[in-house]
C-alpha cells in the first residue's frame, strides 16, 4: 500500500446513501406492506395513582386490532424495567414498567398501548381512552427535591436515590494550610439529547421459524436484544436486533430497554404481524430522557500562586423519576470535574435524587460540562480573588506532561482508576492562548470599550475519560472475490463507522479501501458488543477491527507461505495481492488465498475449482484442515482495555453583550483537542462542531421549562430552543477556529482517544467565563439568557455591595 | 382527485401528482399529510419527519420548485402539482453512484456536511432551491440559505461550507430538478 489510510480525511462511505434519499432509517422499514402501528396513552399528570383504564369506546374505533395495558404484559415483561448499572451507593433504585402499573411518576410515562392499521387511527383510538387518576404531589426542581415536603416514590421519603463520597488527600491539612478559601454555589439547567429522528422500534414475529427481528434507533443493539429475550421470555437465538441508520443518539438512544422495546416485540408475538412505533417528537420531549440539572457547593482552599490546595465539592443531581442507567453521570461529575488539574486534596459528595420529572441518564457529555463547570468557575473565582489572569491560575494547577500515568486517586465510571495515560496540557494553553489572541485582548476589548462596544473573553479546559471497557469484537472476512466484510457489534449514529473502521481494516489487510464493506450494530453478523457511548466507538472497535484484521492477514500468509512455498514472514499484502517482498512476481491474489483457504468438495463456481479435492496434490498424512485451524480466510478478535484512555481539550470564547439589551454573541470560538491519533481527521472535527454547537445551545439556549406542577411547557421545536445556523459561530464567517494536538494513548494499538462528547464539555464553562469577564457580574448559573443576564447587572448596579470578579470589567473599579 | 371511503369509514381521496418527473397517485384520507404520502403511500422514505410542526425543516421537498414543509401540507391539496424529494435530485436514479449525484448532494459529501443523515434531505431540497434564486452566494447568504433548517450534529459548519462548493460545483453542472412553474400554482 503506498499511502495509509488511517489518518487521512476519507469521503465518507455512507453518504451516497444518506444524501440520495435511500438511507434507512428505522421507520423506513418496510413501508407500504401493512404493517401495524403503535400509539401510547401517556400520563398527563407529573404524579398520580391510576385508578381505571376504559377502553370501551377505542375498541370501537375503525382500524384498531389490539389495546394492551399492564395487566396484559406477561411474565419478565410485567416487571419493572432494568437497573442497567448497579453502584452500591444506588442503594434505592427505582424504574418504572413498560406500561404503567399502579402509579405514573412523570407526565409522560406510557400507560395504555393502542396497536392499528396505521398511526392515525392508533392516535384517534387513544384519545377515546378514559384513565381516571388519583393526582398526587409533583415534586419539581432539586429545591423540591432536597427539601422532602413530598415524595416522588412513597418508599423513599426523603427522595435520595444514592450518595457517594470520595476522597483522595488531606483535606483538613489542606485548608489549614491555605492562606486563601472562597466558596461558589452554582447551578446547571437541564437540557437534553434530541436527535432530529427520535426513537423508533419495529418488530416482525416469524411464527414458522418462532423467532423475532426487531429494528430500533438504538446505540446498543446486542444489549437490546438481550433485553428483549429475556423480558419477552425468548432464546437468545430467535432474537435478532439490527439498528439500522440511525438519525442521531448523543446517549438518549443508550438507554434500553426503553418501554416500547419491550411493548412492540410483544405485540408483534402476540398478534403475528409486524409492528412498529415511531417516536414523534412531543413524545421525544416527555418520554425519553433529559440531563445536566446539578446544583453545586464548592469550597476551595489556595495559596498565593493560586494553587488549590483543598477542594471540597458538594453536589446534587437531579434524576428524573427512575433510575435505569444507574448514577453513572454524577459519578462522571464527580471524577472529571477535577479536569487536567491536580488538587492537594479533593473530596466530592453528591447525592442523586428523586424528581417527578422525565428520566436523566447520560447526553453528550454525560455529567461533564457540570463538572468542568465548577471547576473551571473555581478557577476564575480563584483568579479574580488573587488579581491573577485567569490561564496564569490555570497553569499552575496542570498535571505536567511528565507525570504520566497520572493517578487520581479516584474510581471512575467504569469502576477503574481514574489514572490519566496521557496529555500535554502546558502545550494545550500555549495553542489556545494563540489561536484566540488571548495576550491581545485587553487591547481589542479597549478599543471595543472606546466603541461603546462591551467584549469579554473566556476560557475553560477539560479531561475526558473515553474508550471505557469492557470490550468490542470485531470479525473481518475475506471473500473468494477478495472483497473483505468487517462486521462490528456497536452500533452507529452518524459517527461515520462505515468510513473509519474500513480504514483500519484496509491499512491492516493491505487491501484497497473501496474493497472493504463494514456492518455495524447486526446482531446477525457480530452478537457480542456493548454499546455507542463514552466516546468509545473509534478506540474500541476500532482497535478491535484492527485486531481482527491482523489475525485475517496473519492467516492470508500462512496459506500463502504454504502455496507459494515460501516462508510467511517473507510475504507482504499489498493492494489486494499476497506477494513476496522485493519479489512481486511470486504472488497471489487475497481473494484466491481464500479460495484456497477452504477446502471444499463442490466447486460451487469457477474459482471454488481451485479448492477441491482433486484440484492439486496434497499431503495424504494430513487433515485438510489441520487440528487448530479452521476453514475460511477469517479474523475475529476482541479489544478490552485494562481502563479508559483520556483525552482532552479547551476551549477559549470572546463574547460581546449589548450593552442595553444584554443580548449575547460569540465573536470568535476557538477550541484545541486532543484525540491522540487521528483516523480520519475530518470526521474527528465534524464530531468537535457538533459538540461544540450542543454546548452553545446548553449554555444560551436549551433549557427544560417545567412548570410547578411538572408539565413540560416548552415540549416542542416552537418553544425549545434548538439552535439554527445563525446561532452558532461559524468557521466559513471566521468566527470558529480549530486547533489540533495529538498526544497518542499508550493502552490501544492505534493510540487513539475518543473525540465524540469532547466538543460539548466545557462550553458552558467558557461562556460564563467570558460573559463575567465583559460585565464583572458572577455568573453561576447556565444556560444564561438576555433577560437573565440584563437582571443581574441591574441588580449589580442596584447593589453596589456584591462585587464584581473584574476590576476593570464595564469600566467599574472595585 | 377522485373519492371513495375506506373500510374504517373515512372518506378517501385519488390523490394524483407529479413526484419527480413522474406521474404518482395513491388513494388516501384527507389528513394524510404530504410527508406521509410521499413516505407511506408511495415509498419515497428519503422525505424524513423530525417534528411535525414545521420547524425543523428535515421534511422540505420542493413544490412546483418552491421548498415547502410536507408535514404542514395535506397530500390532497397539492393534488395535480409537481413535487421533487431528495429522490428527485439525483439526475440518474439508477444506482447511488457519485458520478450521478447533483452538485449539492457531492458538494455535501465532498464537505462532510452530513453525519447522521437525518435533517439532510430537507437540506439539500432547501439548497438546491436557494442556489436556484443565487447561484454565487457569499458566506454570510450561505448562512441565511440554511436558517430554516434544524441539524444537531453538524453545527452547520460543513453545511455552510457545502452551499458555498455546491455553488462551485453547479457553475459546470445543469440542475437537473424542474424549474418553479411560471406565476406560481
Amino acid at each position: 500500500m503506498a499511502t495509509r489510510y488511517f489518518g487521512q480525511s476519507i469521503k465518507r462511505t455512507e453518504d451516497l446513501r444518506l444524501t440520495t434519499g435511500r438511507g434507512r432509517y428505522t421507520d423506513d422499514i418496510a413501508v407500504g406492506t401493512g404493517t401495524l402501528e403503535a400509539a401510547y396513552v401517556r400520563s398527563p399528570h407529573a404524579h398520580a395513582r391510576i385508578i381505571d383504564i376504559d377502553v370501551a369506546d377505542a375498541i370501537d374505533v375503525p382500524g384498531v386490532v389490539a389495546i394492551y395495558t399492564w395487566e396484559d404484559l406477561v411474565g419478565a415483561a410485567a416487571e419493572p424495567l432494568p437497573v442497567l448499572i448497579p453502584h452500591p451507593a444506588l442503594h434505592a433504585p427505582r424504574t418504572g414498567y413498560p406500561l404503567a402499573r399502579d402509579e405514573v411518576h412523570h407526565a409522560g410515562e406510557a400507560i395504555v398501548m393502542v396497536v392499528a392499521q396505521n398511526r392515525y387511527l392508533a392516535e384517534d383510538a387513544a384519545a377515546k381512552i378514559r384513565v381516571d387518576y388519583q393526582p398526587l404531589p409533583a415534586v419539581v426542581g432539586l429545591d423540591a427535591a432536597r427539601a422532602a415536603q413530598h415524595a416522588v416514590h412513597a418508599d423513599v421519603p426523603d427522595n435520595v436515590a444514592a450518595r457517594l463520597v470520595q476522597t483522595v488527600g488531606d483535606l483538613d491539612a489542606g485548608f489549614a494550610a491555605a492562606p486563601h478559601t472562597l466558596e461558589l454555589n452554582l447551578e446547571i439547567e437541564r437540557s437534553c439529547s434530541m436527535p432530529l429522528e427520535g426513537k423508533a422500534v419495529h418488530a416482525r414475529w416469524d411464527a414458522d421459524d418462532q423467532s423475532l427481528r426487531v429494528y430500533s434507533s438504538t446505540q446498543a443493539s446486542t444489549s437490546v436484544r438481550a433485553a428483549i429475550a429475556a423480558k419477552l421470555g425468548l432464546p437468545l437465538g430467535k432474537v435478532e436486533v439490527i439498528a439500522p441508520d440511525v438519525g442521531g443518539g448523543f446517549g438518549a438512544k443508550i438507554v434500553h430497554p426503553w418501554p416500547e422495546e419491550i411493548t412492540v416485540p410483544f405485540a408483534a408475538v402476540r398478534l403475528g404481524r409486524p409492528v412498529k412505533w415511531t417516536e414523534d417528537r412531543r413524545e421525544h420531549f416527555v418520554s425519553s430522557a433529559h440531563e445536566r440539572g446539578q446544583q453545586h457547593h464548592i469550597r476551595v482552599g489556595f495559596d498565593d500562586a493560586g494553587r488549590i490546595l483543598a477542594l471540597d465539592v458538594q453536589f446534587w443531581h437531579d434524576n428524573g423519576a427512575y433510575t435505569p442507567y444507574g448514577i453513572i453521570c454524577p459519578i462522571v461529575t464527580s471524577t472529571q470535574l477535577l479536569g487536567p488539574y491536580k488538587p492537594g486534596a479533593y473530596r466530592v459528595t453528591f447525592e442523586s435524587l428523586y424528581t417527578t420529572t422525565v428520566i436523566v441518564t447520560p447526553y453528550r457529555g454525560a455529567g461533564r460540562p457540570q463538572g468542568v463547570f465548577a471547576m473551571e468557575r473555581t478557577m476564575d473565582a480563584i483568579a479574580a480573588r488573587l488579581g491573577l489572569d485567569r490561564t496564569v491560575v490555570r497553569a499552575a494547577n496542570f498535571i505536567q506532561p511528565d507525570e504520566f500515568p497520572f493517578d487520581q486517586g479516584l474510581i471512575f465510571q467504569d469502576g477503574r482508576p481514574l489514572i490519566y495515560d496521557s496529555g500535554n496540557y502546558p502545550d494545550q494553553l500555549i495553542m489556545l492562548k494563540e489561536l484566540i489572541g488571548w495576550d491581545a485582548f485587553d487591547d481589542e476589548r479597549r478599543r471595543a470599550r472606546d466603541e461603546g462596544r462591551l467584549l469579554g473573553i473566556g476560557l475553560g479546559c477539560y479531561v475526558e475519560g473515553t474508550g471505557p471497557g469492557p470490550y468490542e469484537g470485531a470479525h473481518v472476512q475475506v471473500q473468494t472475490d477478495g472483497s473483505v466484510e468487517v462486521a462490528i457489534g456497536l452500533t452507529s449514529q452518524g459517527q461515520g463507522h462505515q468510513t473509519v473502521f474500513a480504514q483500519i481494516a484496509a491499512d491492516e489487510l493491505g487491501v484497497p479501501i473501496e474493497k472493504v464493506r463494514v456492518t455495524t450494530g447486526d446482531t446477525r453478523r457480530f452478537g457480542y458488543a456493548v454499546g455507542t457511548f463514552a466516546s468509545r466507538a473509534a478506540v474500541m472497535s476500532g482497535s478491535a477491527v484492527a485486531l481482527a484484521a491482523r489475525a485475517a492477514k496473519a492467516k492470508a500468509l500462512r496459506v500463502a507461505a504454504d502455496i507459494l512455498e515460501v516462508d510467511a514472514s517473507d510475504l507482504d499484502i499489498v493492494d489486494g495481492v499476497v506477494a513476496v517482498k522485493g519479489s512481486p512476481s511470486s504472488a497471489i491474489p487475497l481473494g484466491q488465498v481464500a479460495v484456497l483457504s477452504n477446502p471444499l468438495r463442490y466447486a460451487f463456481d469457477e474459482a471454488a475449482k481451485a479448492a477441491t479435492q482433486f484440484a492439486k496434490p496434497a499431503d495424504p498424512d494430513k487433515p485438510p484442515v489441520a487440528e487448530d485451524d479452521e476453514p475460511g480466510l477469517e479474523g475475529k478478535d476482541y479489544y478490552s482495555p485494562p481502563r479508559s484512555t483520556f483525552a482532552s481539550g479547551m476551549h477559549a470564547a470572546v463574547v460581546e453583550i449589548d450593552p442595553d439589551t444584554s443580548e449575547i454573541a460569540i465573536r470568535r470560538y476557538a477550541v484545541v483537542h486532543d484525540c491522540g491519533n487521528m483516523i480520519n481527521p475530518m470526521i474527528v472535527e465534524g464530531q468537535v462542531h457538533g459538540g461544540v454547537a450542543q454546548g452553545i445551545a446548553g449554555a444560551l439556549y436549551e433549557r427544560m421549562a417545567y412548570d410547578e406542577d411538572g408539565q413540560l411547557v416548552n415540549a416542542s421545536f416552537m418553544d425549545f430552543l434548538m439552535p439554527y445556523v445563525t446561532e452558532i459561530p461559524q468557521a466559513q464567517l471566521g468566527q470558529l477556529i480549530l486547533g489540533h494536538q495529538e498526544t497518542p494513548s499508550p493502552l490501544n494499538p492505534l493510540g487513539i482517544k475518543g473525540a465524540g462528547e469532547a466538543g460539548v464539555i466545557p462550553v458552558s464553562a467558557v461562556l460564563a467565563s467570558a460573559v463575567e469577564d465583559a460585565v464583572g457580574v458572577p455568573i453561576t448559573a447556565m444556560p444564561l439568557d438576555p433577560s437573565t443576564l440584563f437582571e443581574l447587572r441591574r441588580g449589580r448596579s442596584a447593589d453596589s455591595s456584591s462585587p464584581p470578579t473584574r476590576p476593570d470589567a464595564e469600566g467599574v473599579s472595585r | 382527485m377522485t373519492r371513495g371511503e375506506a373500510p374504517t369509514g373515512e372518506q378517501q381521496h385519488r390523490v394524483r401528482l407529479t413526484v419527480n418527473g413522474r406521474a404518482a397517485a395513491a388513494t388516501v384520507v384527507a389528513r394524510r399529510t404530504l410527508s406521509d404520502f410521499l413516505r407511506h403511500d408511495l415509498g419515497l422514505t428519503g422525505t424524513h419527519v423530525g417534528c411535525e410542526h414545521g420547524v425543523c425543516g428535515a421534511c422540505t421537498v420542493l413544490l412546483d420548485g418552491e421548498p415547502v414543509r410536507s408535514c404542514l401540507l395535506f397530500a390532497v391539496s397539492v393534488a395535480g402539482r409537481e413535487v421533487t424529494t431528495v429522490e428527485g435530485l439525483t439526475p440518474s436514479t439508477a444506482t447511488a453512484d457519485p458520478d450521478t449525484l447533483s452538485a449539492v448532494q457531492r458538494a455535501f459529501r465532498e464537505c462532510h456536511a452530513l453525519q447522521c443523515g437525518f435533517c439532510t434531505p430537507g437540506f439539500l431540497t432547501t439548497i438546491t432551491a436557494g442556489l436556484r434564486e443565487n447561484p454565487h452566494p457569499s458566506a454570510d447568504d450561505a448562512v441565511q440559505m440554511i436558517a430554516g433548517n434544524l441539524c444537531r450534529c453538524t453545527g452547520y459548519q460543513n453545511i455552510v461550507a457545502a452551499v458555498l462548493r455546491a455553488a462551485e460545483l453547479s457553475d459546470a453542472d445543469e440542475p437537473p430538478v424542474p424549474e418553479p412553474a411560471e406565476g406560481g400554482a
